[in-house]
């Protein structure tokens, strides 16, 4: 492995971590939307340069998806949905932003860790990759843990995936089916998403999980 | 490359899987929910009929996708048998929610495409060789769950949802994030490619691979896939789901879905048993085993749902199922595979049984649920028959899992045995005491007969007695191959 | 005739570096005017400002202590020593063993200090104000910037600013993702250092928003003068660094001749242009930050200087 090569692969898999951690920092939807399209955008740059690297041409394949569906398409439908509902308000974080991201810190100091101690005689790139794509993982999960609004729960949800295609085309030869899979079950992943807005949205004019906890309790007739 | 070919090449394989298949197309064209729900049954029973060929027809030899061997055969006709009875009590519980119209056609026509999507979708992880596959499948059947419990558009189903999505799809990550580990611990032995997925082939090179690596994966993909067995820390979104979903999918994701994923962790398990230096995955699974057990058991006692209270058990005995394959040995592997079916079994017979009762009074509140032998007899000592089996009383089949469960815990591990036999103390005191008002009670709320047939019910309630009373000897014989094949 | 030169291009430095601050400040408020289609005042004006305000009378309140007369000198003073240590055209300047990245930030911090002191010394509530807010901006800012030091000490093997710059520019260093990190939070705590927005505006007089121009609302005259012209070497010296640190071409190495100290000097020339440019090109497209989310953008250059130093553990050398 030639320094460049390694360099510019290390450099947008560390950009990927870096992207997680500003939509941890974001708390208007608008601009938590840009920071997920600017997430897949790194992430599509990265799995292309695998493609290059690794001569695997049907990483492309998953480039394009992660360049399309969820650069392009869910973003801007999202910010569709969001001025349709008019919840372009601030996002209503469950804990202030600095303990978030000093958990987000210590969440990729453990990934780190973890995945650096465990796999001593792997390829360094796929070493670091895991390490990354674990971050990015739980970076994730703490966006989904953090948020209460649906829609920012979401897009935790996407940017999780987006770690798992790193950590998926880290990973030399792994066969096409799973990177189909991952695309297409993100795929469905939004169908499942976009009917529960719409259906949230009939509901109750609202998209915010918290309204729905106050019914908790409450049996229905 | 190409899917299909292999496919063909088994026959009763292809049928298992390509019937429900064609049936899910077949229903999301059709209209009029008669014919539909009929043609759910059939669509079932043929599924059923291929399931049960798979004993007869020479097994094929495991190719690159598809396998079948003596564990996945238990399960397949365990699923097929569950989905078929299920669809028959589903057919007449629907009509029922048509007539007070909780549902409307177009959502019928969806959810009978999705119950045939889902069987799909758990029968494909049970016969698939390749972990990718098997991965995909288990999240194919929990999206189709997911869609199907918030089917009713309240405010609770759509929470329950909701919270079974995020939930299930955390799972989901930290499960495929295990697989690509356990591939990166293949690549380097068998090289790169479909064969590091695949998991005959993973198995026999075990014992080379890196078992650090090894080891995280295993913990990635027992939370991942635990999260959907319903273990304690990630057990929230299953009694939202079983209340608020249709009571057919309760009775479906207690008895099937829930096994699906067990039957992953497993394979997984087999797979770092085959690796002398990876830590044993035992204890962790006794642990979490436990913990469910324990949790669950006191949880029982505060429920005041009725579908919530058996959402609870379920989580009670996916943990004793746990604890005995994390135990090991012939005899506790022995043990909960026949918990397993005994829970699948009666599980789902309850939850016919409390389908029906929650259609008649018109509500799932315990409170309102008083003295059913009195008003409604069949119902209310099925119901009763039921809860008895599910407690672990005599002569059911589940006394004798548990009694197994429990005896070679106190051959091997005298300690663990105390919380062991405590939980189920506890989960017994619970359940009786929360049913015996509903089946003895001064009668309230509505009287008016049930219309349903209550065969399904009974037919697994005679199952279990059956097992209960006698084993015949080769189901013995072969669920003890099974349990060494386990190790 | 070595130490001859040495100490030439040290005074030049020293010169060249109070000279050019003015100069830097105006261009700035130059594209920043142009940027919103106004014309803007000339190039020099600054030059004029604290030429005018040297002439003019220092009024000095009645309560103040000697402290407040003294602080601006001593504030222009540490300022211009950290400034004049920087490697801006050229490597081993004679005084570089001072330039030293932990000693810069002291320098630096005492000219806060002093400041801070001074805009309390007065005793109007202004003053008071300013200084706690700069108190909390700095409590949060130096932190980051220790930090950043850390990463670029461990990736470069020391503090000494011409070791790192040297590394910097060897072909060793390749593309690291904590370098980039750090260089964003680095970015960050320099925007707030120097006062600029969203964390502070340096050309308001509300006092709802005043953090700076808070403190030395006080000051007149000459005294006004030394504070203005160390404002604007700490914004010299903070994108000096940066641009040694970051993009370090073109250095001039020690005893190199006049061509080589001639094309460091365009070059740092250049970068200064396109820093200035970036910064008035950045203060435009956003709008200053309430006060109270300072500590909130600070906190977040802090996690980025620590996760900058967690990945540093990722990388070639793995």
């Amino acid at each position: 492995m030639n320094g460049p090569v390694f360099d510019i692969a290390h450099m947008l898999a560390g950009g990927l971590v870096l992207v997680s951690m500003m939509m941890l920092y974001q708390d208007r939807l608008y601009a938590l939307l840009n920071v997920f399209a600017l997430h897949s955008l790194v992430l599509t740059l990265s799995v292309a340069w695998q493609a290059l690297i690794q001569d695997a041409p049907h990483l492309y394949v998953t480039a394009a998806i992660a360049l399309i569906f969820k650069a392009i398409v869910i973003p801007v439908a999202l910010h569709r949905m969001i001025r349709q509902l008019g919840i372009h308000r601030e996002i209503e974080t469950v804990v202030g932003v600095g303990p978030t991201m000093l958990a987000g810190i210590g969440l990729v100091a453990l990934s780190i860790v973890v995945m650096l101690r465990v796999t001593p005689e792997a390829d360094p790139l796929a070493r670091e990759d895991l390490a990354f794509a674990l971050s990015v993982l739980l970076l994730g999960l703490l966006i989904m843990v953090t948020r209460r609004n649906a829609v920012s729960q979401v897009v935790g949800f996407m940017s999780l995936e987006n770690g798992l295609v790193l950590a998926a085309t880290g990973a030399k030869g792994m066969p096409l089916v799973v990177e189909i899979s991952v695309a297409f079950s993100i795929l469905i992943a939004f169908i499942v998403i976009g009917v529960f807005l719409f259906r949230i949205r009939e509901r109750f004019d609202t998209v915010d999980v918290r309204a729905l906890d106050d019914f908790r309790g409450r049996r229905r007739k | 490359m190409n899917v299909l070919s292999p496919l063909l090449a088994f026959d009763a394989v292809a049928a298992v899987l390509l019937v429900p298949v064609v049936a899910a197309a077949l229903l999301a064209l059709l209209p009029g929910y008669r014919i539909t729900a009929r043609l759910n049954v059939l669509a079932s029973l043929l599924t059923l009929l291929a399931a049960l060929s798979l004993f007869v027809t020479e097994r094929p030899e495991p190719g690159q996708y598809l396998l079948v061997d003596d564990l996945n055969i238990v399960f397949i006709v365990l699923n097929a048998f569950v989905g078929f009875t299920t669809s028959i009590f589903s057919a007449s519980y629907i009509a029922h929610e048509l007539e007070t119209g909780r549902l409307t056609p177009a959502n019928l026509r969806f959810y009978h495409a999705m119950y045939q999507v889902m069987m799909f979708g758990m029968n494909l992880a049970f016969v698939s060789n390749n972990i990718g596959l098997m991965w995909v499948a288990v999240e194919l059947a929990t999206l189709t769950t997911v869609l199907m419990v918030g089917i009713y558009r309240t405010h609770e189903a759509l929470e329950a949802a909701w919270k079974y999505f995020i939930l299930g799809s955390v799972g989901i990550a930290f499960a495929l994030f295990g697989t690509i580990l356990v591939y990166l611990a293949a690549q380097p032995v068998v090289g790169e490619g479909y064969d590091a997925m695949v998991w005959t082939i993973l198995v026999e090179h075990a014992a080379t691979f890196d078992p650090a690596l090894l080891n995280v994966a295993f913990v990635f993909l027992l939370l991942g896939y635990g999260t959907k067995v319903g273990l304690a820390p990630l057990h929230a979104w299953l009694p939202d789901a079983h209340a608020e979903g249709p009571t057919p999918i309760s009775a479906v994701l207690s008895g099937l879905l829930l096994n699906v994923a067990l039957y992953a962790v497993l394979r997984f398990k087999i797979l770092l048993s085959a690796s002398p230096e990876a830590i044993a995955a035992g204890p962790l699974m006794m642990t979490m085993g436990l913990t469910s057990l324990i949790f669950a058991a006191f949880m029982l006692y505060r429920r005041r749902d009725i579908k919530r209270l058996f959402a609870y058990s379920s989580i009670e005995h996916m943990g004793i199922i746990v604890f005995a394959f994390g135990l090991g040995g012939p005899l506790a592997n022995f043990a909960g595979l026949l918990h397993m079916v005994m829970h699948s079994l009666t599980k789902s017979a309850i939850f016919f049984a409390v389908g029906h009762v929650a259609q008649i009074k018109g509500t799932q509140r315990l409170s309102a649920i008083r003295g059913l032998t009195e008003t409604h007899p069949s119902l209310g000592w099925g119901l009763l028959a039921g809860v008895i089996a599910i407690a672990g009383l005599p002569p059911m089949g589940i006394f004798m899992s548990e009694f197994l469960i429990v005896s070679s815990t106190f051959a091997r591990h005298p300690l663990l045995a105390i919380p062991l036999v405590f939980g189920l103390l506890v989960a017994f005191g619970a359940l009786l005491l929360r049913l015996t008002g509903v089946a003895f009670g001064q009668p309230r709320g509505s009287v008016a007969p049930g219309k349903a047939s209550y065969i399904p019910m009974y037919a697994h309630l005679a199952l279990v007695l059956g097992a209960g009373i006698y084993l015949p000897p080769p189901l013995v014989a072969w669920f003890q191959h099974i349990a060494n094949l386990l190790r | 005739m070595v130490l001859i030169s040495a100490l030439f291009v040290q005074a030049f430095q020293m010169a060249l570096v109070v000279l050019l601050a003015p100069l830097l400040t105006g261009l700035i408020r130059k594209v920043k005017a142009r940027l919103l289609r106004r014309q803007g005042p000339s190039l020099i004006q600054p030059y004029r400002d604290l030429l005018r305000l040297l002439r003019k009378e220092a009024v000095v309140a009645e309560n103040a202590s000697w402290l407040f007369r003294v602080a601006p000198y001593l504030i222009f003073a540490t300022t211009w020593v950290a400034a004049a240590v920087i490697p801006t055209f050229a490597t081993g300047l004679i005084f570089s063993w001072t330039a030293d990245l932990i000693a810069i930030v002291a320098l630096l911090g005492s000219a806060r200090f002093l400041l801070a002191l001074a805009g309390m010394d007065v005793g109007t509530s202004f003053g008071g104000i300013g200084s706690s807010r700069e108190a909390m901006i700095a409590t949060l800012a130096e932190p980051s910037m220790l930090l950043i030091i850390f990463t670029l000490a461990l990736v470069a093997g020391s503090t000494q600013l011409s070791t790192i710059a040297g590394f910097m520019s060897s072909p060793e260093v390749g593309l690291r993702v904590s370098l980039a990190i750090a260089l964003v939070a680095l970015v960050m705590v320099a925007i707030a250092e120097n006062a600029r927005i969203p964390v502070d505006n340096p050309a308001t007089h509300l006092e709802l928003t005043m953090v700076h121009e808070a403190m030395v609302l006080e000051y007149s005259g000459r005294h006004l003068a030394m504070i203005e012209l160390a404002a604007s070497l700490k914004l010299l010296l903070y994108i000096s660094l940066i641009v040694c640190i970051f993009v370090p071409w073109k250095l001039a190495a020690p005893e190199t001749g006049p061509t080589a100290y001639l094309a460091g000097l365009v070059v740092y020339l250049t970068k200064l242009i396109v820093g200035g440019a970036l910064l008035a090109l950045f203060e435009t497209s956003i709008a200053k930050m309430r006060v109270f989310r300072v500590p909130e953008f600070l906190g977040a250059a802090l996690m980025l200087a620590l996760l900058a130093t967690l990945l540093r553990f990722v990388s070639r050398s793995l």
